[in-house]
Formats: structure tokens, sequence, C-alpha cells
């Protein structure tokens, strides 16, 4: 009889543990709503994607805020609140025709002013990667209601790309016109045209987004309501998906090391496409300014020593493949015709050798540092696995830690040897890849720009080539002899194209639909019947 | 022989303890000659289980290394860090305690509202936060630890001073003129050591807990293989590689085991008639 009722009590509290792990939610579901729950992870600062573009906050905003256009997973432009988009020959006039049925969330009709509001005024003003793009721009006008036309000082390659949501969201004129952004109120309430509108925000428990019934998309959304859990807890998130609390967890909200095992659930579906906008490449970073990461043969040892296949698979536990180069392959320009650094410890040695860095009897030819990133076990694991496979080779790694503000603060510095670093691309090289090797973009002081120090005229040459073309071919041709000289300089070791997991429950279709997959307006996704 | 050192010897609990030491010991020293390759070292395929391939008999990691060669690293650390931060707190408790036991006063007073200030904060806590400050490594911990584990040691020995100053050798040493510091390092402090080595021996124990603890979470010396490292690297493949944390976590168990049931023996070993008391 004991056992029994302690079986019983013990069942209890485990129930009341679980329980306790998910947010108290009343999940008011009739029969009829079609609802989707999806992790939200960590909790967005504020859904106003105009002044914050972290991961989380994309994910949920982009169902309340939308851009222009959207793009297909090889980056074919597809209509959002442009339904229509012609640009001149010379490269230098984009006219849009907007959606003539789109409405804010209040009801007030989406017109070319606010498009005008948002890119010569809104953008300007707070979101540095727009501006970049922006500032290219001679003129924005409204030519009527529903007609946008931009005018170019010169031709801009990716200009198209800037109309994506993170980087270009539509921000209501009638609300923020002559306001200050930053403090204006309704930034807690946010205002869109997308197909969902926000319902309700339990903080630090979740986010629920209803349906728009007045979205410009005929029929569309088929969901009625998607409701975003905070769940801080990676076990708590892994538990949530395997027992279909929630349906939906992207990016790295579940462990590698537990996609493997989620993606055999019967329920769940593993996606890896729907981040090529974002198409990682995990990369050492190598500091050019002080030996003997100066000698461009130590860096091409370093890239000989490591066993990309193997970072692959141990490190991010098969989700990615070796890359190549600084281009991934799964955005635009890239091209495989470049040197290739298969590991070879062979000829590492003999670069070393070549180099005069002879091993003592300990066997150690020079002892480096690399600043580990401080981004949780993954990075953890790949220091380790740079430590052990240059040790073969004789370069001894010493791994210095740090936490994520003194990492920034030194990488930014320059107060590095090697580092590692895994940056998004945003789909073009002149967009996500020139900055970190173009000359101008030598900042001291500044994360995420030139932190290597490498400078090469013809290399600046090629990305301005790159950037200003209007004809594709014109543009690949440069980015090919960028990606040749690159591979062969090596300021970098490119490791493994990052592919992010999706895990999504079976039951729902369209959902990732584009190559901003779980950041997208989720205006197709629908339960399957 | 010494009696006190025959009854330590023919405890069977001290010999269980001796044992698992002097083994650790000597893996500790011969890892170098046992296992010629870095323990960070790729060996063989990643999760490897142990019993299956005769040359890792323990098996692999994550990353292919050898977890026995692992251990053996590991055993380095762990006596390093308890020896070398036992010792340091050793000092520097004794010479606190030694002075405010001795002085009394307002030196007593002083030196022992410090020690309190230390022992208000929640040791562990303290000791991460110095390795997060100093930045980790093996230096940083040891001092660490150093700094959390000192405060017993000096309220131990001030207690002992203080009952013993006013004893009659004491006195006569004085009468015979010997200086403050000859009385306190050769009248005194020889009469207080039992109780303190009978310590040192936990404190050596929980500073292998505390260097695993703050290696687990990841704040350990990253060039260094420790058995914390190894469990925490590992915690998020228990799922799927139980051996991975299981015998670098058994290893710290029977250690620190050891150092208790060789504490215990010593204690009881140099205060014969206070521990039988206690038992009875």
């Amino acid at each position: 009889m004991t056992s029994i009722s302690r079986r019983a009590i013990l069942k209890g509290s485990a129930a009341g543990v679980l329980a306790g792990l998910l947010p108290s939610i009343s999940l008011a579901q009739d029969a009829a709503a079609k609802s989707m729950s999806i992790i939200a992870f960590p909790e967005p600062p504020t859904l106003f994607i105009g002044l914050d573009q972290n991961g989380s906050t994309q994910t949920v905003a982009g169902k309340i805020y939308e851009s222009l256009l959207t793009w297909d997973f090889d980056f074919t432009p597809l209509p959002g609140l442009a339904t229509a988009w012609e640009m001149s020959e010379d490269g230098l006039v984009y006219t849009f025709h907007l959606a003539q049925n789109a409405k804010w969330h209040d009801g007030t009709p989406f017109t070319a002013d606010d498009v005008v509001f948002t890119c010569s005024d809104f953008l300007m003003e707070v979101h540095p990667r727009a501006r970049a793009i922006f500032a290219h721009c001679d003129k924005i006008e409204a030519v009527d209601a529903h007609t946008v036309r931009f005018t170019l000082k010169q031709p801009f390659g990716p200009f198209l790309m800037g109309f994506e949501m993170s980087t270009a969201p539509m921000i209501p004129a009638h609300l923020y016109k002559g306001t200050d952004f930053r403090t204006n109120p309704n930034n807690n309430t946010p205002v869109g045209t997308g197909p969902f509108k926000l319902a309700e925000w339990a903080r630090g428990q979740y986010i629920r987004l209803e349906k728009n019934p007045d979205y410009h998309g005929e029929g569309e959304p088929h969901l009625d309501e998607l409701t975003f859990l905070i769940l801080p807890d990676a076990g708590a998130r892994a538990i949530a998906l395997e027992q279909g609390d929630v349906q939906q967890g992207q990016f790295f909200d579940i462990e590698l090391f537990d996609v493997g095992r989620l993606a055999e659930l019967p329920h769940l579906e593993l996606i890896s496409k729907g981040y090529e906008y974002y198409a990682p490449v995990a990369r050492i970073e190598f500091n050019t300014r002080v030996a003997p990461f100066d000698d461009k043969r130590f860096r091409q040892a370093v890239c000989y020593a490591l066993d990309k296949q193997l970072f692959t698979d141990a490190i991010f536990f098969g989700m990615g493949e070796p890359a190549t180069g600084p281009i991934s392959k799964r955005t635009r320009f890239y091209d495989s015709n470049v040197t290739l650094y298969d590991q070879d410890t062979a000829k590492a040695e003999a670069l070393l050798d070549e180099m005069g860095l002879a091993a003592g009897d300990d066997g150690v030819r020079t002892t480096v540092k690399f600043m580990r990133l401080p981004w949780g076990e993954t990075w953890a694991r790949f220091a380790e696995m740079v430590q052990q496979q240059l040790a073969v080779v004789g370069i001894r790694v010493e791994i210095e830690p740090s936490d994520p503000a003194s990492w920034t603060q030194r990488y930014a510095n320059w107060d590095f040897q090697m580092t590692s670093n895994y940056p998004y691309q945003f789909g073009d090289p002149a967009l996500g890849v020139s900055r970190f090797f173009i000359s101008s973009n030598i900042r001291q002081g500044v994360a995420y720009s030139n932190c290597t120090g490498y400078s090469n005229p013809e290399v600046d040459a090629l990305f301005d080539a790159g950037a200003v073309a209007v004809r594709d071919e014109d543009r690949q041709a440069a980015y090919t002899k960028v990606q040749q000289i690159l591979t062969e300089d090596v300021p970098m070791c490119w490791l493994v194209e990052v592919n992010f997991p999706t895990l999504l429950d079976r039951r729902y279709k369209d959902v990732v639909v584009s190559a901003i997959g779980v950041n997208e307006t989720y205006r197709r996704a629908a339960l399957a019947a | 022989m010494n009696p006190s050192l025959r009854r330590f010897l023919t405890d069977p609990k001290a010999v269980i303890g001796l044992t698992i030491l002097i083994v650790t010991l000597a893996a500790a020293l011969l890892a170098p000659v046992l296992f010629p390759r870095d323990p960070w070292q790729m060996v063989s395929r990643p999760f490897l289980p142990p019993f299956q391939d005769a040359r890792y008999w323990l098996g692999t990691d994550m990353l292919g290394r050898d977890i026995l060669a692992g251990i053996a690293y590991g055993a380095q650390m762990s006596l390093i860090v308890g020896v070398a931060s036992t010792a340091a707190a050793l000092i520097l408790g004794i010479l606190v305690g030694a002075f405010a036991g001795y002085n009394g006063g307002w030196i007593d007073d002083a030196l022992m509202r410090g020690t309190e200030f230390f022992q208000t904060i929640p040791t562990f806590v303290f000791a991460l936060l110095m390795v997060a400050i100093l930045a980790p490594s093996i230096t940083s911990i040891i001092i660490a630890i150093c700094v959390v584990s000192w405060p017993p040691v000096a309220r131990l020995v001030r207690s002992e001073f203080a009952t013993l100053r006013s004893r009659e050798f004491v006195k006569a040493a004085r009468v015979l003129g010997e200086s403050n510091s000859r009385i306190i390092f050769t009248q005194i402090l020889p009469n207080t050591l039992s109780p303190v080595i009978a310590m040192s021996s936990l404190m050596v124990a929980s500073a292998i807990l505390t260097e695993a603890a703050i290696s687990f979470l990841g704040l350990g010396d990253p060039n260094r293989m420790s058995w914390g490292y190894m469990i925490g690297a590992s915690r998020t493949v228990i799922r799927q590689a139980w051996w991975m944390s299981f015998f670098p976590g058994l290893v710290i168990l029977l250690v620190v085991l050891a150092l208790n049931l060789v504490g215990e023996t010593l204690n009881d070993a140099l205060n014969p008639r206070l521990s039988r008391k206690g038992r009875q």
C-alpha cells in the first residue's frame, strides 16, 4: 500500500514540476480556431521592429510588420506590400506598385507616403543597416497614392534586397511622422500591416497574436492565432516540442545535440531551408596585424591543419556543411572555383617549415592565443577542436576565455590573435560579406567591421565593382575574383556553413516558404486538414 | 613506531583511503608517461563507448578524446588545486588565527570581525565570482578557493591559541624571555596542529569539489583537463553518452570519499581520547 501511495505522490509531484516548466496559459482552444504555438527565445525586448532587430523580435514582429518584398529560397523577389516593381535599364530608378487594399492595424490605409516616410526619414535615423542601403538614394518620391519611385545616385546591385522585413519594415507615417521615434508611445502597441496583430503580451510568459481580418492578402491568413511561448530554459523548450505544447522551434532554440533526437519523433519534421538570408559561415578570424598571423603562409597552414568535415559533424552535429570561402553556397554569387583547403597536415607543416618555424624538443613550433566565443557549449567545443587539430602540426593554442562584453570589446579593438564568429550574410555579398574585408571598414571600436585588418586595394575595388554593377553576370565576375583572392590570402579560415534547424509539427504546411523562413509573415501558413 | 601513526595505519578506513589517494597521485604523476599524447588530442572516433576498444577502454568523448587520459590528467589539476589552495589557506588561516588568539584584545576583535566578514559570504558563489573577475586560470582558481577556505582554519587556530596561551609552559617560555614570535611558532603552534591536520584533509576534499564545480560551470582553466570540465562538457550529451560524465564523476566521488576517510581516521588517531569519548 505504501508503495502505491508513494508512487501516486511522485507522479503528482512530477506532473507539477513539468507543468511548472510551461507558462500557465489558458489555451482557450475551441475546435474551430486554428492556432499555432511557437517558441520565442529569448523574450523580445520590444515588438517594434523599427528599433530592434534581435533574432526573436524578428520572429514575432515579422508577423505584424511587412516590407515591400520578400525573397524566395533562391533570392527571387516575391511580392509583399508591393505587388509589382520595375527597375530602369541603367539600374538607377526603381518603381514599386503597392497593394491597393492594404491597411494599418488601426484601419488607416497604407499608402506611398508611408513608404517615403519610412525610407527617407525613419530608417535613416534609427537603422544603421538600412541607412547604408538607402543612403544610395538621391530621391524617394510618391508618384501617386500607390506608386513609389526611388532614384539612386549610382547603381547599387543589392538595392532590392533592402526591402526585406527586418531591413525596411514599413512604419505608419500617421503615427510617427514628426515625433521622437525612440520614445513614441506607439512603440508599445505595434501597428503594422501584417496578417497578425498583437492581442496580448503577458511579459515573461507568452505573446499572443490574432488574425488581422482586414489583411490585404486574399483569404489570408489561414491561421486564427499565433502564440509565442517564452521558454528561457533549453530543457523546457525541448520538452515542450516533444510533448506538442509548441509546434515550432527555430534557430538555436533547441540545442544542437537535441535536434537529432527530436527530429526522429513522428510528429516533428526537421527543416533546414528558410535560413538562406542569414546563411552564416562559422569561421576563425585572424588578426592580420600580429605575428605570426601577419604571414599569409601561417594562415594557410592553419587552414590546411583543420578538418572541416569533423567540425561539421562533431561540433555542429551535422547541421551544416564544410565551407569553402567567405560566401555561403546558399546565398548569391557563391563560386566553388577557389583555393580549397582540404585537411592536409603535410602541406601545413611544409608551410610552417618554410616560414622557419621549426619544432622544439616538445614538438611545439609556436604558441598562439584563441579568444573563445562566449556563446555557449558549441563554441567552447569549437575552440577545443581548433586547439587539438593545430597541436598536430606543432601550433600550441592557448584558449582565452571571455564573457560577451569582454569578447565584443576585445574583438572591436583588435585585441586578439584569433577568434571564431558566424555573422549573417543578408543574402548578398555587398550587404553581409564585404563589410569584413574592405579597407574602408577598418574601424577600431566597431565590432563586426573589418576587425582582421585585412587590406587589399584589389579586393576593395572588386567589392565596389560588385556592388555597383547592374547585371548579375558582372556582379558574379567581381565576386568570383574576390572569392579567389580571399581564399588565397585567407584573412579568415572558413569552416562550416551552419544550417539552423527548424523543428515543425507535421500538421502545418506552407510555414517555411521564403529565404527568411521563420521570420516570414506566415500569411500562407495553414493547418493541414 | 609512533602510536598515532600505528593507530592510523591499522585502521581499515585509512588503508582504503590511502590506497585510493596513492593511486590518484600515481595517475597524476605518471599521466605524461602513460598517455604521452595531449589529453585534448583526438585519439579515436567521437562517441566511442567504453569497454569496446582495448586502447581506450573508458571510451572517448564528443571530440574523440580519451576519457581515461582525461581522468589521469584531470588528477593533476585536482591534486594541484586541492593541495595548493589548502596549503595557502592553512598558512593564511594559521597566521591570522595565531595572532588573533595569542594577542587577544582589539587585535583579536579586529581579525575575527574580518574573518566573520568572509564567512558571511556564500563560499561557492564568492569563489565563482572571484574566478570570473580574475579570468579563469589555474592560479585564479587556487586563489579563489584559498580565499574562501581560510576562515574556519583561522577560527580553529585562534580558539586553540586562546586556551593555550595562559598555560604554564607558555608562561614559562615567556619568563625565559622568548620572543612572541618564537613562542607562537615553537611553543603553541605545534600543540595546535593535530586538529588542523585532520581538518586540512577535508579542506583538500572540498577544494577538489569546488574546483570541479567551477570547471563544470565552464569557468575552469580552458587549457587544463579537469574532472569538473569533463562532466560539464558532456552533461549536454548525457542521454546519448552516459560514460563521458559517469567516469569522471565516479573518480571525484572516490577521491573525495578517500580524503574524508583519511581525515576522519587522522582525527581519531591524533585525538584518541576525544574520538573515543565521542563514540560512546
